[in-house]
């Protein structure tokens, strides 16, 4: 079995890939920043998915007799105007950040890696073609085109999804076609295409394992640049539609009341803040342990 | 030289064409037309305004008039503000974006590359692990979170500053703005700087010129510094990305009537002015990254300009 992870010998430093990939992960353990923002990330996790069922309220149903509360025993982090519960919302937020973040970069590691896939390995004037118009995009504000999107299709989560994994692929599909071009040369693809395999075969079984851990490291960078703009779409009012919440919505929500009610910042500007945080730190620990120039 | 300036005009003039062609057919699709939903003017009106604006003619003869009139860099007028055209729209909203943004921009830079020096020159020490905190906090803080803070503590709660500025921008009510838009990039920068300085001391010919017995300033200013400058040089395009798409949380929180807040109002049935803002925003990061290239070769006699075309 470690065979088949291991089909081939890295060109430069005549390892085979799987050895490698381990000394990549053991690196990464080593690395105490980025064992803590796996802890947090965890912590954080954990509180979004069961949070809301242990927390007795609800994000959605308020209690008008009850807004604008300061923090206290009952309500830990206060209510808002129409008496919800701050704690419940914020929880809900945690977990549209994270779902977001994770559907939204799995979206584009899928696009990026067919059309990064499709253009490495074709090559050629298609290659050409493809890439140009990668470029073209490249180099303009992409949040615009985010934000267009979201005025057309309608707030909603399910189209936050959409806005934001159809158009932020575009580093995803570079970095699958430069792998691809460079794994395409190998010996064993020209051994399976020898053999007479069809391309798809060859591009599947072949080529696209290869690029997994590539493909890993940068889509799980992805993920929290994805939870950000979730966030700024919410808090400019083109995101996640009320009454559910969101961390961005909840900070634009207390911007109204920022003078009077300032608690009501605390525990959006919190999470979200600890979430891009402990994202950084695994993003860092996974660049420094998977890039060997980077290593020390 | 000139030559490759001629190709990327060429390619600039492409994108800016596949974009305004991207945003005229995704406004089309927002429902609405440049009358009040609620209460619909006379049927006759109606198709006056409609005629005005091209809205009575199949929509490829209104992308071929669009495209014709921005061919001649009119944008057309505007569907809220009837009788403006939105170029004038743009030039009055810009200035204050503008003063905001080159603010931001300085201060990611001059407070930036210093701190980035200055950590990689104390490596490991507290100066550096202090510096670091302060960058990854930085990078990790979203803008809308830090300028709501800033708001609140230093207008709130201390009265420092003030917000609303309507007359023209005052400079100590624009540093609250210009902290939040450049944040993050000055905590980018500061890591950036120090990343790529602390691999630049370890070069061969930095050891040479400790070694000759050359001061530590000529050392870390003329042999390192510029060096280590380059990767930051590439990391200007993005950096003008973020400023221009910082620009609509920014100017949102603190009441700055710039573009970005035109912008987001427009968004929702304007079609002329979103058209127009893309277009504008898109020419100004293009020309930008351009220039950045450019510098880049000058920068870096390693590269010729040119030569780099086909990456």
């Amino acid at each position: 079995m470690a065979n088949e992870m291991g089909q081939g010998n890295d060109q430069r430093t005549g390892e085979p890939p799987a050895f490698r990939r381990s000394k990549a992960w053991r690196h990464l353990r080593r690395n105490r920043g980025a064992m803590a923002g796996v802890v947090l990330l965890g912590l954080m996790a954990a509180a979004a998915l069961v949070g809301p069922f242990l927390w007795p309220f609800d994000y959605a149903g308020g209690n008008l007799a009850q807004q604008f509360l300061a923090p206290g025993r009952v309500h830990w982090l206060g209510t808002d105007e129409f008496g919800r519960d701050q704690l419940a919302r914020v929880l809900y937020g945690l977990r549209v950040s994270l779902i977001v973040g994770l559907v939204a970069a799995a979206i584009n590691v899928a696009i990026g890696s067919l059309y990064g896939g499709v253009a490495g390995y074709v090559g050629g004037k298609t290659d050409d073609v493809m890439m140009r118009l990668v470029e073209v995009f490249y180099g303009i504000p992409l949040l615009l085109f985010v934000m267009l999107l979201m005025t057309v299709l309608g707030r909603g989560l399910l189209n936050v999804f959409v806005a934001i994994g159809l158009v932020y692929w575009l580093g995803m599909a570079r970095i699958v076609r430069g792998q691809v071009l460079t794994l395409k040369e190998r010996d064993y693809v020209e051994a399976a295409r020898t053999l007479g395999a069809s391309p798809a075969r060859i591009i599947l079984r072949h080529v696209l394992p290869n690029t997994l851990g590539v493909v890993i490291v940068a889509g799980t960078l992805r993920i929290p640049e994805a939870i950000f703009i979730e966030a700024f779409l919410s808090f400019v009012g083109l995101g996640i539609a009320e009454p559910r919440a969101s961390l961005g919505s909840l900070v634009a929500g207390s911007l109204g009341n920022l003078e009077a009610q300032p608690w009501l910042l605390l525990g959006p500007s919190l999470a979200i803040s600890l979430l891009m945080l402990a994202f950084n730190f695994v993003g860092d620990g996974l660049r420094d342990a998977f890039d060997p120039q980077m290593r020390a | 030289m000139l030559r490759y300036l001629l190709s990327r005009v060429l390619q600039c003039l492409v994108t800016l064409w596949v974009i305004a062609t991207a945003v005229f057919f995704l406004a089309k699709l927002i429902p609405g037309g440049p009358y009040d939903p609620d209460k619909l003017p006379p049927k006759e009106i109606r198709e006056k305004i409609d005629a005005y604006y091209h809205l009575n003619r199949p929509v490829a003869a209104q992308y071929l008039y669009c495209m014709g009139r921005l061919a001649r860099l009119d944008l057309g007028p505007s569907y809220r503000y009837l009788d403006q055209p939105v170029q004038r729209l743009i030039a009055r909203h810009f200035p204050p974006s503008a003063v905001l943004g080159l603010l931001a921009l300085t201060i990611a830079l001059a407070l930036g590359v210093p701190l980035g020096v200055y950590a990689a020159l104390r490596q490991n020490r507290l100066g550096d692990w202090g510096t670091l905190a302060l960058a990854i906090v930085g990078v990790s803080v979203p803008n809308f979170v830090l300028g709501t803070v800033l708001l609140y503590v230093f207008v709130y709660r201390l009265g420092w500053a003030d917000i609303g500025i309507v007359e023209g921008p005052r400079l100590p009510d624009l540093v609250l703005p210009a902290l939040t838009l450049g944040g993050f990039s000055l905590a980018f920068v500061t890591r950036m700087t120090r990343a790529s300085m602390i691999e630049v001391l370890r070069q061969d010919y930095v050891r040479t010129a400790r070694a000759k017995g050359l001061p530590q300033a000529r050392v870390v200013w003329l042999h390192s510094f510029r060096n280590a400058m380059l990767p930051v040089l590439t990391y200007l395009g993005p950096l003008a990305a973020a400023l221009l798409t910082g620009s609509f949380v920014v100017e949102h929180i603190f009441h700055i009537p710039g573009l970005g807040e035109f912008f987001v109002q427009s968004i929702e049935d304007d079609p002329p002015a979103i058209l127009g803002v893309a277009l504008f925003y898109s020419t100004l990061l293009i020309v930008f990254n351009l220039a950045v290239d450019l510098l880049y070769g000058f920068a870096d006699p390693r590269i010729s300009i040119g030569a780099q075309e086909r990456k």
